[in-house]
């Protein structure tokens, strides 16, 4: 339902004469806003059921193509929805010309996200990478410009070549194990001796650096902040949760095929994912002190966040999972408020946009704009009110039991440093040190503040209710470090005419 | 024999394609991202093991058939290559119109 949503609202949308386009413009954000309830639906689905397989054409299992929902996949898809509703307000909030392809790409690329969260067969999660991928091309090319056609260019080399690598490592595991299903494969992996599984192992690392090319972990992350800083900003903001579909693929693979604590190879891929992650949070910590402006600031903290991300995901504990998952939530949707913010802000700069190295004139309203600006660094940085502190704080006490502590607690904790030094600076640039009058004559429209103020109202909400989201996660956590139930839900046929995708 | 000459094929092609992707100009990279697309296709193909002569489906009268899903694996494969070939050459020569060259930095040089 969730991917099939956006499919008939983007059908819709492109069928209709350009004639009529404005009367059929509250189609998209209608359709967008939908998802929330449905998202909503799903999570209560997950929490009753455990898990729902739904097969599709009602072929079983390790035949046809499953989707399967648990409670991974729906918090995913909750998280989704609120940020494409606030990316979308966002959008409608600034009318540019190109309003129809946005509305149409726009729903292609939720139902791509949507799919690729859903799904539980791995040839049919390429299928929905290629489907977001190709939508977010489009999206990052809306509004044009020459610096838009360069970062696209290398966003769309580098996402090609990750394509053919995905395609290879499909390629071994077909040819190996027999089978594309991820609960077939995990059964395939639990069944055969070490000495059997080495070109399983082989094709599931090559996939493990292709979702790391999509989350842009560390050697794999040059492109992010040049594409993030070339696109308008509900697309920015919207592409915030794109790497976070790479870190999802990561935790459901490696969850499934390995197990938390298992195989022998286990070792090896936290190692080689801790010591990635890390370097990932120290070189975006750098990155983000030495970025030139303010949007390429933002990229290197979806960077970092991501990095803080894996490096728990690492530790491959119930716990750790969780206080991961608890911090994707709250950097997802604070990093898409503070793109959203940071376009405000630059609109009201006028020609110095949103440069960090000059002194540009004041914003029309300093007190409201830096109000907002400071809540959203304070969050990022995880100062103690708000949720990044709660998230890292539980990352931090759930690696405390893992040979490499001290060198996670050093490197994330340095990193948040440098992330609180790097926005203190902007914040100060911006709003402090400015020169003349302010610009703009009219102050921010309420429907520009609206999105920002939704998003980074999770951030306190998170905090509010950290006790029943904690408890959802550890639930997650636990669904997760055992794959047998999702073997034998999937598998075992469950009820295949159960409850609807 | 048959598994010599195939292999030999994917190795050339996804070295060709590899060489050319790593160029500077944006054309030999899209050159280099077909044959590379090539090779990917034959070698998903190949995963489901080299038998000719067999057809792809269980009826009567079949003995010995070959596994039908590589290649329907290898036919999505191909369309969305496809399509994606001629989303970046379209790209590339926006790139050409917008910066000037067809440098894949848009840099002069």
């Amino acid at each position: 339902m969730p991917i099939l949503l956006p499919l008939i609202a983007a059908a819709l949308m492109m069928l209709v004469p350009a004639r009529y386009w404005p009367a059929y413009r509250w189609l998209g954000p209608v359709a967008t806003l939908f998802q929330v309830p449905i998202a909503v639906w799903l999570i209560a689905q997950a929490m009753g059921n455990g898990y729902v397989v739904y097969a599709l054409g009602d072929w079983p299992a390790p035949f046809g193509i499953v989707l399967v929902l648990d409670r991974l996949s729906a918090l995913m898809l909750m998280i989704c929805a609120v940020l494409a509703t606030a990316a979308h307000l966002a959008h409608q909030a600034r009318p540019s010309e190109h309003t129809r392809q946005f509305q149409v790409l726009f729903q292609f690329q939720l139902m791509g996200l949507n799919g690729a969260f859903l799904t539980g067969d791995l040839f049919n999660l390429f299928v929905f990478f290629e489907i977001l991928l190709i939508a977010s091309y489009g999206l990052l090319l809306q509004g044009g410009g020459p610096s838009r056609t360069r970062a696209a260019l290398h966003y769309v080399l580098l996402n090609l070549a990750g394509s053919s690598l995905f395609l290879i490592a499909m390629g071994v595991l077909y040819a190996d194990a027999g089978t594309l299903n991820m609960a077939d494969l995990a059964r395939v992996v639990s069944e055969r001796g070490p000495d059997e599984l080495i070109l399983v192992q082989a094709g599931l690392m090559l996939l493990t650096v292709v979702f790391a090319l999509k989350s842009a972990l560390l050697p794999l992350h040059l492109w992010l902040p040049a594409t993030y800083a070339a696109a308008i900003a509900p697309v920015a903001a919207l592409f915030a949760i794109m790497t976070k579909v790479g870190a999802y693929a990561v935790i459901r693979v490696l969850t499934l095929t390995f197990g938390l604590e298992g195989s022998e190879t286990t070792p090896i891929i936290s190692t080689l994912l801790v010591v990635l992650a890390l370097a990932t949070v120290a070189a975006a910590g750098f990155g983000a002190l030495g970025s030139v402006s303010l949007r390429r600031l933002c990229g290197y903290l979806v960077v970092l966040s991501i990095g803080t991300v894996f490096a728990s995901v690492a530790v491959l504990e119930p716990k750790a999972l969780s206080a991961a998952l608890y911090y994707m939530i709250q950097s997802t949707l604070v990093t898409g408020a503070l793109f959203l913010l940071v376009d405000l802000i630059a609109d009201q700069r006028g020609p110095i946009d949103d440069s960090l190295q000059l002194n540009g004139p004041p914003v029309r309203n300093p007190a409201l704009l830096g109000t907002l600006f400071f809540a959203t660094a304070v969050a990022i940085a995880g100062l103690p009110p708000l949720s990044g502190f709660f998230g890292k704080l539980m990352i931090l006490r759930a690696a405390l039991s893992a040979d490499f502590a001290p060198w996670l607690w050093g490197t994330l904790l340095v990193g948040s440093l440098l992330v609180l030094l790097a926005l203190s600076r902007a914040g100060s640039r911006l709003f402090w040190s400015t020169d003349g009058e302010p610009l703009t004559p009219a102050p921010v429209p309420l429907g520009a503040l609206l999105p920002v103020m939704l998003l980074l109202a999770a951030s306190p909400l998170l905090v509010v209710f950290a006790a029943p989201v904690h408890a959802y996660l550890d639930q997650t956590a636990a669904q997760l470090a055992n794959p047998q139930g999702y073997v034998l839900q999937v598998l075992g046929g469950g009820n295949p005419k159960g409850a609807e995708p | 024999m048959i598994e010599l000459l195939f292999s030999i094929s994917v190795g050339v092609l996804s070295m060709c394609g590899v060489y050319l992707m790593l160029r500077a100009r944006t054309f030999p990279v899209v050159l280099g991202l077909t044959l590379l697309s090539y090779a990917v296709n034959l070698f998903l193909f190949g995963s489901g093991r080299l038998i000719p002569g067999n057809p792809p489906l269980i009826a009567d009268g079949v003995e010995r058939y070959v596994d039908p899903l590589p290649q329907a694996l290898v036919l999505t494969a191909i369309v969305i290559g496809f399509a994606m070939t001629a989303f970046v050459m379209v790209l590339a020569l926006r790139a050409m119109n917008d910066l000037g060259n067809d440098h894949v930095d848009g840099r002069a040089d």
